[in-house]
């Protein structure tokens, strides 16, 4: 017995004289994962559109209803998108949202991204909801990926399946 | 007694009960940086930094028991309906209380004032005077300390009972059952040192382990000082009562806010004052090889107040270093030794450290009555007959169940 317990004290010395494995939070940040599932952000096209066309069917796929779409026609002068419609109003309740990445899954353009972004605190529930302006990217950050619902357009139709009669 | 004297006496105890409860606080600190440290982590390093330029900061933590205690001062203070009331407010003052005066008789180290001023080889009391740094001196310190010990289970046992809990009961029960248990191991340890030091006096211990602290001729009975009074203050691995797994936070479940504090207070109050306690019995107090050669110089050099003063500061320094290691050596322990069982704590406490406390009361006696004069032949064979039995009791295993029923595997002959 004295054996055990004069190894035990052994080992927890041994830690003392060690670096202690702690990251100090706030000063130091570990990187997250690059499917990491963070805030939201609505992406922009290479010309500074708007990539959302206000089709919610992010909304219609979020399982804890945490997302608003309003859509509204675009002005043919000024687009916001290059669709028919885009998102008027865009709110995401940061409350209700579980990050489960389904909007994005159904998103037919990769307009909303969840993104690295995890510090979410807030001090009242009114401020839980993030806004369109608070999701949407800066207009030069926009990016060239074809959306994959055009994707789809080019590529070939599946063939046939070969049926032995 | 003087007017003045009562004035004194009374700043005394009072500066005392403060320096207690400061010490409480930083030793939740030493604690917390210690054992986090031992665990391979960092530790409360926060509060209270001092930025330097560049973007450094030092010191943090250091006011970390300071927004502990203002975070419990404003906590809701609340009482259970079905508590009974009256006993339930009274029982953090019964435990906290103890705790406190136990630090009465243990002399912190020796500063002689009064009397002619002049410091006896190998004493401290001058002629006629008294030792600064001990509240109160009186001739059965020993008894004192011990049955204001064991009055603090009382504040943990109608905590228990008051809350109307059943865990915070049996919380308590369980306290009382395993200081009761532990109460014989450490009172045979202490009778053994006070045979040795003929005296119950705290003081009068101190001064007999001039140049021999008790450690020595009394090994046996530092060994089971120690793990009795870990089991006395409920310390881990000892800590039973308040075994999360099994009920919930134990005694003080039902209590919140200050309350809780006074019952955190009082216990390591309690481990700090036992850590004093074994420095004073075993550990030779505040003696430290050389301090009267130096009182002596200073005293020859730049008068007798100044040598006085020395001495007091110095052996008050060497007193708080030897509680600090004990307190260290608790912490490791805490950090290691995983909580026993109940029915392993019964066995140690009744059928291992009660029989060989007894032993070393006998083997105290004995050397003492044979060598009565040569106290370094019976100090050093009372150690290597402490070493072997506590070698001997520790390679001894543990409490082993019988096993529940006799299961014999039979070898299943091949049928034809």
């Amino acid at each position: 017995m004295l054996g055990e317990i004069v190894k035990g004290l052994g080992t927890t010395l041994k830690y003392l004289f060690k670096k202690p494995v702690t990251v100090q939070y706030p000063e130091v940040k570990r990187p997250v994962r690059e499917r990491f599932r963070g805030r939201h952000e609505l992406k922009r096209f290479e010309n500074g559109m708007e990539r959302c066309i206000g089709c919610a069917l992010c909304a219609a796929a979020c399982p804890a209803d945490a997302i608003l779409v309003v859509p509204a026609e675009n002005n043919p002068e000024h687009p916001n998108s290059p669709g028919e419609r885009y998102a008027a109003t865009y709110e995401i309740n940061m409350l209700r949202c579980i990050f489960c990445g389904y909007c994005e899954d159904a998103c037919p353009t990769n307009a909303i991204v969840l993104e690295h972004q995890y510090e979410l605190s807030f001090y009242d529930r009114k401020s839980s909801i993030y806004t369109k302006e608070m999701l949407l990217v800066p207009p030069e950050k926009g990016h060239g990926e074809i959306p994959p619902i055009l994707q789809q357009l080019n590529r070939r139709p599946s063939p046939p399946a070969q049926i032995d009669l | 007694m003087a007017f003045l004297d009562i004035i004194i006496l009374i700043v005394k105890a009072l500066v005392l009960a403060l320096a207690a409860t400061t010490l409480f606080a930083y030793f939740t600190l030493f604690e917390r940086l210690l054992l986090a440290r031992l665990q391979n982590r960092i530790g409360p390093n926060r509060a209270g930094y001092i930025p330097l330029p560049g973007g450094r900061k030092i010191l943090g933590g250091w006011l970390q028991p300071a927004a502990d205690a203002v975070k419990l001062f404003f906590k809701e203070d609340v009482t259970p309906a079905l508590a009974d009331k009256w006993v339930y407010l009274i029982s953090p003052a019964f435990a906290t209380v103890p705790a406190l005066i136990i630090w009465a008789t243990i002399p912190l180290g020796c500063w002689p004032s009064g009397g002619d001023g002049v410091l006896p080889l190998g004493g401290c009391a001058p002629a006629g005077g008294s030792n600064f740094l001990q509240l109160a001196e009186i001739s059965v310190g020993i008894l004192y300390l011990l049955a204001v010990t064991s009055v603090g289970v009382y504040g943990i046992a109608i905590a228990g009972w008051s809350s109307n809990n059943k865990y915070s009961m049996l919380g308590g029960v369980r306290a009382s059952a395993q200081v009761i248990s532990y109460e014989l191991a450490l009172g045979l340890s202490v009778l053994a040192v006070v045979m040795q030091a003929e005296s119950f006096s705290t003081a009068e211990i101190v001064n007999r382990q001039w140049g021999w602290w008790f450690i020595v001729p009394q090994f046996l009975g530092f060994v089971i000082f120690l793990l009795s009074s870990t089991a006395e203050v409920v310390r881990a691995p000892f800590d039973l009562v308040e075994a999360e797994q099994e009920l919930v936070g134990g005694y003080n479940t039902e209590f919140g806010s200050m309350k809780f504090a006074l019952f955190f207070m009082s216990e390591y109050i309690k481990l700090v004052a036992m850590n004093a306690i074994a420095v004073t019995l075993f550990l030779g107090g505040w003696h430290f090889p050389g301090l009267y050669t130096l009182a002596q110089f200073v005293t020859a050099n730049a008068g007798q107040f100044a040598g006085n003063a020395v001495f007091g500061l110095l052996s008050l320094g060497a007193f708080l270093l030897k509680v600090t290691l004990l307190s260290f050596l608790s912490v490791w322990i805490r950090a290691t030794v995983p909580r026993v069982r109940y029915d392993q704590l019964m066995y140690l406490g009744w059928k291992i450290l009660l029989p060989l406390a007894l032993f070393n009361v006998a083997l105290t006696a004995v050397l003492n009555v044979l060598i009565p004069d040569n106290r370094y032949i019976s100090g050093g064979i009372a150690f290597v007959v402490g070493l072997i039995a506590v070698v001997v009791v520790a390679s001894m295993r543990g409490p082993r169940k019988p096993p529940a029923s006799q299961v014999t595997l039979v070898k299943k002959e091949a049928s034809r």
